[in-house]
């Protein structure tokens, strides 16, 4: 018995399978938000008015370009040096995508790598590593990086490690989670006794499988990992002075919000508020749009 | 050639054993069987009877808590359960394919076709993504899959249930394996996908020249693609042997059983005949053998010793006390 198939001809290529995703419910506004701060991030040199890092101590406390008193020359006043805020902000932006992202990417590598051996291997290693990510969730995130960033010193690139390291722990719990259920998985056990080796498993078979959820994850972080920068910036842990971050110039803002000067605070909390909730709105969303089993494949 | 069986299993014993030991489930115990190139044994029972452990143990794929506690398997003359990890690897998917109870979920939903169907001949050949891919649609084209040259950038979603089926056979033979396990392959399919598939292996069988043991418990299937049978009960092979002659005389009462409970179109009054009883607990079998329990025509013995392996001759075994020819020629 022989089935006649007619050669039908197929289309040449079939759409990606992001393209499936309905842009309907597109959070629009949270993703022009956070493109724009990573437009003004990359383009900061051009955007800014003046040198952020350095002010006229003549020009100083000056406010808002629409209070009395202030001027079409710092359109949102100046600090207590005499500093830009508007250029600050803009040269802010850049601190806090690149600590945000490259923070988010390397705890990100590291959680998702250990979660795929510790959930495909199992065994002792499974519990050796679980067994460290317990400890370090026990530890309070925020006391955690400031324990370790008094140990290095306060500068960019430390705080990316600091963060990466106190934030991997929580990708390695999601993803292990995952491996678990998907080396039970069909294809997981044809690769099994195809011969590939237990390396190849992880790399061609479960990576791909989980990187949606690693993905969503880091949009999620992304908020997370921001929020705990500026926290460390404010108290002085952080992004060293003079160079802005949103963090930093709350902390140097609070002296003068007694007396009125609520520009100097306000407007980096505003940046730090709206970044975040975009970050996680978007995050969110693509948390739902990339369920597997919402996805329908 | 060389002469003998491809695959001789001799006195094959896989145990599960629980964490601290207290607990032993017997799910394969003292299993012989033999399987020459190019021909297809069935092993059939029911579900728990061991037949999944006992192609995973020939794999040695085996889940942690399985040990091979005794016996040997040669395979072209080596012995698989001597072998290191690393050496069963180069074996799997090269020498020893299988296909798996639900191919339907045996595919990765994000790689197309082509490129897993090649990963195979990638990882046991070494071979480059453009040869393996030239590869891949040669075996789409044996497996019947219409325009291979497109339907290798497809992903899995994009096909029918027939085709994912017929795309894991070809992954299956994709380095031209000299014997091909299939457990189950056809029960998540309709019952027309179903024979076009068993013609399919049929068909590649005979162009490979593999040998095929198939694990089923659908006698009609057994009758129809195999040339061996091996009929398994709690753990063991009560009865094995050609299939024609299993089928026209059982020596088993359970494989008798079994034959018998298979529905027929012409006693549509009758109800179904079910064997009574339940299949013992793999971790606490019976004295005896581990059939006396539910069989009819038990008797004293049954209950008290455990019948060996007896050879009936034609290449014919049955473990069962009626088989002992001393005792009925002397009845």
């Amino acid at each position: 018995m022989t089935i006649q198939t007619e050669a039908i001809a197929l289309p040449p290529r079939s759409p990606s399978r992001y393209a499936s995703l309905r842009l309907g419910d597109f959070p629009l506004i949270p993703a022009l938000i956070l493109g724009g701060v990573a437009f003004v991030a990359i383009f900061a040199n051009l955007l800014a008015p003046h040198n952020p890092e350095i002010g006229s101590l003549a020009a100083r406390f000056r406010p808002p370009f629409w209070e009395t008193g202030g001027s079409a020359k710092y359109l949102l006043g100046t600090d207590q040096l005499g500093r830009d805020v508007l250029s600050r902000l803009i040269f802010g932006a850049r601190v806090s995508m690149v600590v945000g992202f490259t923070a988010v990417i390397f705890a990100g590598t590291v959680g998702t790598t250990l979660g795929i051996i510790s959930g495909y291997l199992g065994g002792w290693v499974d519990q050796v590593v679980m067994r460290i990510t317990d400890t370090w969730l026990a530890l309070p995130p925020l006391m955690f990086a400031i324990f370790l960033a008094a140990i290095v010193g306060p500068s960019m690139w430390n705080i990316v490690i600091i963060l990466g390291l106190v934030y991997w722990t929580r990708y390695a719990r999601v993803i292990r989670g995952e491996v678990l259920s998907l080396k039970e998985r069909e294809f997981v056990r044809l690769a099994i006794v195809a011969g590939c080796s237990k390396w190849t498993i992880m790399y061609r078979h479960i990576l791909p499988n989980v990187v949606n959820s690693a993905i969503v994850l880091g949009t999620l972080m992304l908020g997370v990992v921001i929020i705990t920068e500026a926290s460390l910036s404010f108290l002085g842990v952080g992004v060293p002075p003079p160079e802005p971050a949103w963090g930093l110039m709350l902390s140097d803002g609070k002296q003068s919000l007694m007396v009125g000067r609520w520009w100097l605070s306000v407007l980096p909390g505003l940046c730090i508020m709206l970044m975040v909730l975009s970050a996680n709105l978007l995050g969110d969303w693509l948390r739902v749009k990339l369920d597997p089993q919402l996805r329908q494949l | 050639m060389r002469a003998g069986p491809l695959l001789e299993i001799r006195d094959l014993s896989t145990h599960y054993v629980s964490s601290r030991g207290t607990r032993v489930v017997r799910a394969v115990d003292q299993v012989s069987l033999r399987i020459n190139a190019g021909e297809t044994l069935g092993i059939v029972g029911e579900s728990g009877s061991g037949k999944s452990t006992l192609a995973l143990t020939i794999l040695r794929v085996l889940p942690p808590a399985a040990r091979i506690v005794s016996g040997e398997m040669l395979f072209e003359g080596e012995d698989l359960v001597q072998k290191s990890d690393a050496e069963m690897q180069h074996v799997r998917g090269k020498r020893i394919a299988m296909i798996l109870q639900d191919p339907m979920a045996s595919l990765n939903p994000l790689f197309t076709i082509g490129d897993q169907v090649a990963e195979p001949i990638r990882v046991h050949e070494g071979a480059g993504r453009a040869t393996a891919w030239r590869r891949a649609r040669e075996l789409l084209r044996a497996v019947r899959i219409p325009s291979p040259e497109t339907r290798v950038t497809q992903y899995p979603h994009e096909m029918s249930g027939g085709m994912r089926q017929r795309i894991v056979g070809a992954i299956g033979i994709s380095c031209e394996p000299r014997l091909l396990i299939a457990d189950e392959p056809t029960t998540s399919l309709d019952l027309t996908i179903q024979a076009q598939y068993l013609n399919l292996l049929r068909e590649l069988q005979r162009a490979h020249g593999l040998a095929l043991i198939f694990i089923t418990h659908n006698l009609g299937i057994v009758a129809k693609m195999c040339d061996q049978l091996a009929v398994m009960y709690a753990g063991r092979v009560v009865e094995s042997g050609p299939v024609s002659r299993i089928f026209n005389a059982p020596a088993h009462p359970y494989t008798e059983a079994l034959l018998n409970s298979i529905p027929r179109m012409s006693d549509s009054a009758q109800r179904l005949t079910a064997i009574e009883g339940q299949p013992p607990d793999l971790a606490a079998l019976p004295r005896g053998c581990s059939f006396a329990p539910r069989c009819v025509r038990a008797f004293d013995r049954c209950h008290v010793e455990t019948p060996p392996e007896f050879a009936l001759g034609g290449g014919r075994t049955a473990r069962c006390w009626l088989a002992d020819r001393p005792r009925i020629e002397a009845a």
